[in-house]
């Protein structure tokens, strides 16, 4: 799920850059001494600092059997360094009411915090022990463990997430891109201290990192700073990376069985990077299949027309790697049939005939529209500058935008639709109480 | 809700994870003459201006039989006016670069869109248009209901933990209205009448009985005649029924068991308190935060790092709805664990609480909390509105100004007096989600 979170997260982002004197940011790069590259926005209207770390240490990189190492240690982080117990992180953290998150994507690992400005320094010197002197104490890899093992379970207790797991080891077999970052209970079993100090010391390094920093202060300063207190931050051995090759796998119709009230159904198949100069057409596309929320012809189709759904949506996620497109919704399980089939017609047209002008022209005004407005918080600022340069985009990026966008038309967006949707390769899985879904081929 | 769930879930959060903002008197009011009340404070920080029109109606004002009316009557405000055309609401603000949605909760319904400055009057033209002259159209009266049941599937009938909320609340309030779910219950929602929406519009939907919010990039003196010169026109109505009815005291824990597929044990104790009107609120505010406002605090410390029986543990103080309400505790069980000893460890500490006063470093470090918590606040023009609106809907939004000054006069005595007034084993009522294993496959 974490990919899936973080996926649309980029999608949004990407999709939806603003000229950069509308929105405010006047952002600045450069990189730090240790290789470190620091992106920033200054926004002094209130005494706060948001420091948001992209690096390259996500789940791809776990071995085949240790699936969940890079997530186990993600999550670790906080929880001890040469200096400080979890107790005296977590006591400094809340004394000051800053807000520390680590999460663990399939690409990159995040660490963020938001502190005070008084409190940067006491926040910047406890980023720099987490990501320089962190411990990995035998007592806290269980606890970790437990605890990643309950989220595991939990997860199952959710249909829509049991679809989407379903759904990525469909698509993507024999790749990390398939596997939940958590891994599972048999891999984590098999975690121990040696290996997550190993893949600490590896990944976790500054020429691995991108670091948005977006707040009360400037450029200048905070690089001057970031230099004193990431001092032991250095360089590590050269890495071999090899993204790996996932070939989206055949079309299917996967059933899982659950006592509920609902058939929780994802369907679709693979899609494409984050680099590919369809990139655009595609997102105009499908904004007007199924992206654009209350005006996607999937919710006219499914829900306004016939009410067989409460949410229902497509995605083209468009990662570093890999892609995928995904029709998501729920409908009572005697009703799947019925939705699943209203899907692939919905499909079927945008593949056989042109959109209409007002269509096209709806969705461009809404992509270029809307992006200037999403940048409203530090947070999202910082995490959209974390990927405008994990995608390479530059920071230039965002005067093209809305020409990329306008240029896309009608006739692009049919050629798009015949060619990366693709209703003979469909994985469609579902998540329902299989005696009253009746699904058939 | 008529939201797709990301947004949901991300209005919840704001609700729950910071319930203080604002800087002193940067609010302006004005009233017109039909009775409207409009709020508008100027943020200039990003190029978005959010406008929200809140309705004094949520479920509070629903009827035994009737209930879920207020959010029908929310999903079928979509269905358009004479001049706005069945889900163009939607569209026009999108294609205009804008999001909208909007959201209904047990004391309020609130439509809302964030566009820019120069398109912000197309929004405020739609709202004052529908104010008045919504079609609530039978046509679109039967699949709309059908949505809604789904969305009750979805969120309620498929969640476990959502379905123990319910049936708590239900038991927790035994006259109040607080008893039934927004969504309504199943056999009303499929029983309301287009009539029944009619009457609940024409009772509640009143310059009168609702007030407008709009923080962002604005001119107060532009948007203020826009506003004027769009509902100036509506007409006042009558006043609507207040609700009168007030919960008897409990005497005597009250326990539900909710047996349902699901993988972890949930645990939820709620406590009647009063709402924010009350002095005691800013210490039960403190309270909750002592109590469960970080890893280095207590419910944390004790049941999720050293007993490990716990996956999570919170604590929440609703001080925040129109008549008194519950202060929760609430435990995710860990795998394998029994929910009676969570139980008994979660009352052992707050036995605590209630025969010692808390150290003056805990207190200290819960008040550095509220502070950062209520700049980091600022940080959304979105955000800023839904507090200002809570606030306002609840009592006064003036009491927002007043909010860090009665934080910070709470003392550890305080906290000690509300602890053994509120938290008495008498006033609890005590919901348990026992997993139970469907023969799957």
């Amino acid at each position: 799920m974490k990919k899936i979170v973080f996926a649309v997260l980029a999608v949004a982002f990407a999709l939806s850059l603003p000229a950069v004197s509308e929105t405010r940011l006047t952002p600045e790069r450069s990189v730090l001494e240790n290789g470190v590259v620091l992106l920033t926005s200054e926004q002094r209207a209130l005494p706060m600092v948001t420091l948001h770390f992209l690096i390259q240490a996500g789940s791809r990189y776990d071995a085949e059997g240790r699936e969940g190492l890079a997530n186990l240690t993600s999550r670790l982080l906080t929880y001890g360094t040469r200096d400080k117990t979890a107790l005296q992180i977590s006591e400094i953290l809340d004394f000051i009411g800053a807000s520390l998150s680590t999460s663990c994507g399939q690409d990159v690992a995040t660490v963020s915090l938001t502190v005070l400005k008084k409190d940067l320094d006491t926040g910047l010197n406890l980023l720099a022990e987490v990501l320089t002197a962190s411990v990995f104490s035998p007592e806290e890899i269980e606890r970790q463990k437990q605890s990643v093992i309950a989220s595991i379970r939990a997860k199952d207790e959710d249909p829509g997430q049991v679809a989407q797991i379903k759904f990525s080891e469909a698509l993507f077999p024999r790749s990390p891109y398939g596997r939940q970052v958590e891994g599972s209970e048999d891999s984590l079993k098999r975690a121990d201290r040696a290996q997550l100090l190993e893949f600490y010391e590896r990944f976790y390094r500054p020429e691995r990192t991108i670091l948005a920093v977006v707040g009360d202060i400037s450029h200048q300063e905070i690089a001057q700073k970031l230099t004193q207190a990431f001092r032991p931050w250095k360089k590590g051995a050269a890495i071999k990376d090899s993204p790996p090759v996932s070939p989206p796998g055949p079309a299917n119709i996967i059933r899982v069985n659950k006592t509920i009230t609902q058939a929780n159904i994802t369907m679709g198949h693979g899609g494409v990077r984050r680099s590919d100069p369809d990139y655009y057409a595609i997102q105009v596309m499908n904004y007007i299949l199924g992206g654009g929320g209350f005006s996607s012809r999937l919710m006219d189709s499914v829900r306004n027309e016939r009410g067989l759904a409460y949410s229902v949506s497509s995605h083209f996620s468009a990662e570093k790697y890999v892609g995928s497109f995904a029709v998501t919704m729920q409908t009572k399980n005697e009703t799947a049939q019925e939705a699943i089939r209203i899907a692939k017609e919905e499909i079927q047209r945008i593949r056989q005939e042109k959109v209409k002008d007002q269509e096209l022209q709806d969705a461009q005004d809404y992509l270029i529209g809307s992006f200037p407005l999403r940048l409203d918080t530090n947070r999202a600022v910082a995490n959209f500058l974390s990927l405008v340069e994990f995608y390479g985009l530059g920071l230039g990026y965002p005067e093209q935008y809305p020409e990329l966008i306008r240029r896309v038309s009608q006739e692009d967006v049919l050629r798009v639709a015949k060619k990366y949707l693709q209703p003979e390769k469909l994985i469609v899985v579902v998540v329902a109480d299989q005696k009253k879904a009746q699904i058939q081929k | 809700m008529r939201l797709l769930l990301g947004l949901s879930f991300f209005a919840f959060q704001l609700l729950l994870s910071a319930p203080l903002l604002a800087q002193t008197s940067r609010v302006q009011e004005f009233v017109l003459d039909n009775g409207l009340k409009v709020l508008l404070l100027e943020d200039h920080k990003s190029p978005a201006v959010t406008f929200q029109v809140w309705y004094r109606v949520g479920s509070r004002n629903e009827e035994d039989g009737k209930s879920g009316l207020s959010h029908f009557l929310e999903h079928m405000m979509f269905k358009g006016t004479n001049k706005v055309g069945p889900e163009e609401y939607s569209r026009i603000i999108a294609k205009n670069g804008g999001r909208s949605n909007a959201f209904t909760t047990q004391d309020v319904t609130v439509y809302f869109a964030t566009m820019s400055r120069e398109k912000i009057g197309i929004e405020i033209d739609m709202e004052a248009d529908r104010m008045a002259n919504a079609l609530l159209n039978g046509k679109y009266f039967e699949p709309e209901k059908k949505v809604i049941m789904e969305e009750r599937r979805l969120r309620t009938e498929d969640n476990p933990v959502s379905s123990l909320a319910e049936v708590t609340a239900a038991m927790a309030f035994t006259v109040h209205p607080y008893r039934r779910p927004v969504v309504g219950w199943m056999q009303d929602v499929e029983s309301l009448t287009r009539e029944d929406l009619r009457r609940h519009y024409q009772t509640y939907y009143a310059p009168n009985n609702a007030f407008i919010v709009v923080v962002g990039d604005f001119a107060t003196e532009e948007i203020l005649a826009k506003i004027k010169a769009a509902f100036g026109p509506v007409p006042r109505g009558p006043m609507p029924p207040k609700v009168k009815i007030e919960e008897p005291p409990q005497s005597g824990e009250r326990r539900i068991i909710l047996k349902k597929e699901a993988e972890l044990p949930f645990l939820l104790i709620d406590y009647h308190v009063p709402n924010l009107n009350s002095p005691d609120s800013f210490a039960l505010d403190l309270l909750s935060v002592v109590l469960a406002g970080g890893r280095s605090l207590r419910l944390y410390q004790d049941l999720v790092y050293h007993k490990r029986i716990a996956q999570s543990v919170d604590a929440d103080y609703d001080g925040l709805s129109m008549d008194p309400s519950v202060f929760s505790v609430t435990a995710q069980v860990m795998p394998e664990k029994d929910p009676l000893e969570v139980e008994k460890a979660i009352y052992d500490l707050l036995e605590r609480v209630k025969s010692e006063p808390v150290n003056e470093r805990e207190l200290e470090k819960a008040k550095n909390q509220i502070e950062a918590a209520f700049v980091f606040g600022q940080d959304s023009v979105f955000g800023q509105a839904m507090r200002t609106g809570q606030y306002e809907a609840t009592a006064r939004w003036q009491l927002l100004d007043s909010y860090l000054a009665g934080i910070r006069k709470v003392t550890t005595a305080d906290i000690l007096r509300v602890a053994k007034k509120y938290l008495d084993p008498d006033q609890r009522t005590v919901g348990v989600l026992m997993p139970i294993k469907e023969q799957n496959q």
